[in-house]
């Protein structure tokens, strides 16, 4: 069986999904990308002498390491009993027209509220589509409009909206109404008329701090990280090489080469 | 039910404060699997050193940067203690910019802020955002972790989302236009006639996780001792002759149309 990682969502060498847009009659194969990354790796767990660890199943009774072979999946339907489901099984639970994009529904791009918003990607043509998928994105791109789908990826059903930007189709996927709460499931009060003399304060204090445009923050933390790590480096101070080193499987990737190519036609 | 607050603040704008309390707006409704071993027993997890097999106890492992591959620079304790936030109760917002400014891209995870003391302030600082259409960008630091996010008003009520930092999201427009020829103005119109007679308005409640649903039910006949059928799944992929499409879905929804006229 396969266990489910944040890391998996950071690999991008190759397309996180292959697959079709519909709309109308017209299929659009596609191949898609993470448009967001991890500014760094996760830090490695290390052994006494420096030796990067590996994380093992065992089994408490025997104190066996386990293979992936040895392990499954279990639903826990009461306390301590379990319902095993196989890789194959939650493969066949999606059936063939769940796995296209089928944009049923074109909307006003900007009428969707950010509360849905979950994680961007970008499409790139499959080669022989580069046509349909420039189509799509003018013809989408001319009304303003997302269009709207849900399709299954990676043992997942996502709610998605395809936005035209920039030339090239962002999908962003969405979460599913029921997992957001209202204002009233949460137990906010119901709102209380309000004296226009307080709104007016308010607005005066937004006026003040207005800016045009929005600028990304940094991340602080991960820069106070890496000063730490230059400061040891450059002392030579803790600094370990590990013999026997298997390649890390969640190296930050060059996400940007990766787009690059496959939009200029070099992915499979 | 009511949801209990995960934190409480201050909004702080200029010299202007305004306690809050923070609740969770998203709910996990992901379908959570166990790893258990071949007698469906719940497994336990440990690190190892490769080349021994052998464990490695907790407090005898340490944390390393890898600055390439196979050298590692390792943090103690108090660097990554050196490194921490210092805490606070500030939720500042800096600035306000024209919502529409923020790109989807950017939105992580959304939370309520709920008033916590005067409700006049609360709801007056909602109107007065939905008033100029602005959205605030604030930061804060919550549970030794710095936060950047955005500050907005939906249906009277404040939303606080985390977003993303720079340099963890690609934007578009830097990268290359896809290669390949480009649509004629003919094709063009007819996508654009083709978009315009499926636009319609974002309703939400019309999508529901249907695999999800399915999930919970196999799960449901399995563990009452059935078997299931599932149909097996082929790959398949298709690519079709742009423009006799392009009018053969014209005319199929017209032909939609009309039934439903």
């Amino acid at each position: 069986m396969t266990t489910k990682q944040a890391s998996d969502e950071q690999t991008g060498a190759r397309p996180f999904w292959s697959g079709t847009i519909t709309f109308g009659l017209v299929s659009v194969p596609v191949n898609l990308f993470p448009a967001s990354r991890s500014l760094r790796s996760p830090l490695r767990m290390l052994g006494p002498d420096g030796e990067p660890l590996a994380r093992k199943y065992y089994s408490e009774k025997t104190e066996h390491d386990l293979d992936n072979d040895e392990l499954e999946r279990g639903y826990e339907m009461a306390a301590g009993k379990f319902v095993v489901i196989t890789d194959d099984e939650l493969e066949r639970l999606a059936p063939e027209k769940t796995r296209d994009i089928d944009l049923a529904r074109f909307v006003d791009e900007d009428s969707i509220s950010p509360l849905y918003f979950e994680r961007g990607y970008f499409l790139t043509p499959d080669r022989g589509a580069e046509k349909a998928y420039k189509l799509l994105a003018e013809a989408m791109a001319k009304d303003g409009r997302a269009g709207i789908a849900t399709f299954v990826m990676r043992g997942k059903e996502h709610l998605v909206a395809i936005f035209s930007d920039s030339g090239i189709l962002r999908a962003e996927t969405m979460r599913f109404p029921d997992e957001i709460r209202s204002p009233k499931e949460v137990g906010l009060p119901a709102p209380t008329k309000v004296s226009p003399a307080a709104v007016r304060k308010f607005a005066g204090l937004i006026k003040r701090k207005a800016k045009a445009t929005f600028s990304p923050v940094k991340d602080a933390e991960t820069a106070r990280l890496l000063k730490v790590v230059k400061q040891r480096r450059a002392k030579r101070s803790n600094v370990v090489h590990a013999k026997n080193e298997e390649p890390a499987a969640d190296n930050v990737i060059d996400l940007m080469a990766v787009l690059k190519r496959s939009l200029r036609g070099g992915q499979n | 039910m009511a949801a209990r607050s995960i934190w409480k603040g201050e909004l702080k704008i200029g010299t202007s404060k305004l306690p809050v309390k923070l609740y969770a707006a998203v709910s996990d409704l992901n379908v959570r699997f166990h790893v258990l071993d071949n007698h469906k027993t719940r497994v336990k997890q440990h690190m190892v050193a490769p080349t021994s097999g052998q464990e490695v106890p907790a407090d005898e492992i340490k944390k390393g940067f890898e600055v390439e591959p196979g050298t590692f620079v390792i943090l103690t304790a108090e660097d990554l203690d050196g490194i921490k936030p210092e805490s606070s109760r500030e939720i500042e917002i800096d600035k306000f910019v024209p919502a529409a400014k923020i790109s989807q891209q950017w939105y992580e995870r959304p939370y309520y802020l709920g008033p916590d003391g005067s409700e006049k302030d609360y709801f007056a600082l909602a109107e007065a955002l939905a008033k100029t259409e602005r959205e605030g960008i604030a930061n804060w630091v919550m549970r030794n972790k710095e936060y950047n996010g955005a500050l907005r008003s939906q249906d009277g009520y404040l939303i606080l989302s985390t977003l993303r930092n720079e340099g963890e999201v690609i934007s578009a427009a830097e990268l290359p236009k896809p290669l390949g020829r480009a649509p004629s103005q003919k094709e063009i119109k007819m996508a654009q006639q083709l978009v315009s007679m499926l636009a319609d308005e974002f309703k939400p409640s019309d999508y529901r996780d249907q695999y999800r649903e399915r999930l919970l039910s196999f799960i449901e006949r399995k563990a009452k001792g059935h078997k299931p059928r599932l149909s097996i799944v082929k790959a398949k992929r298709k690519t079709t002759a742009l423009d006799s499409v392009l009018a053969r879905s014209i005319a199929s929804l017209k032909k939609k149309e009309k039934r439903a006229a």
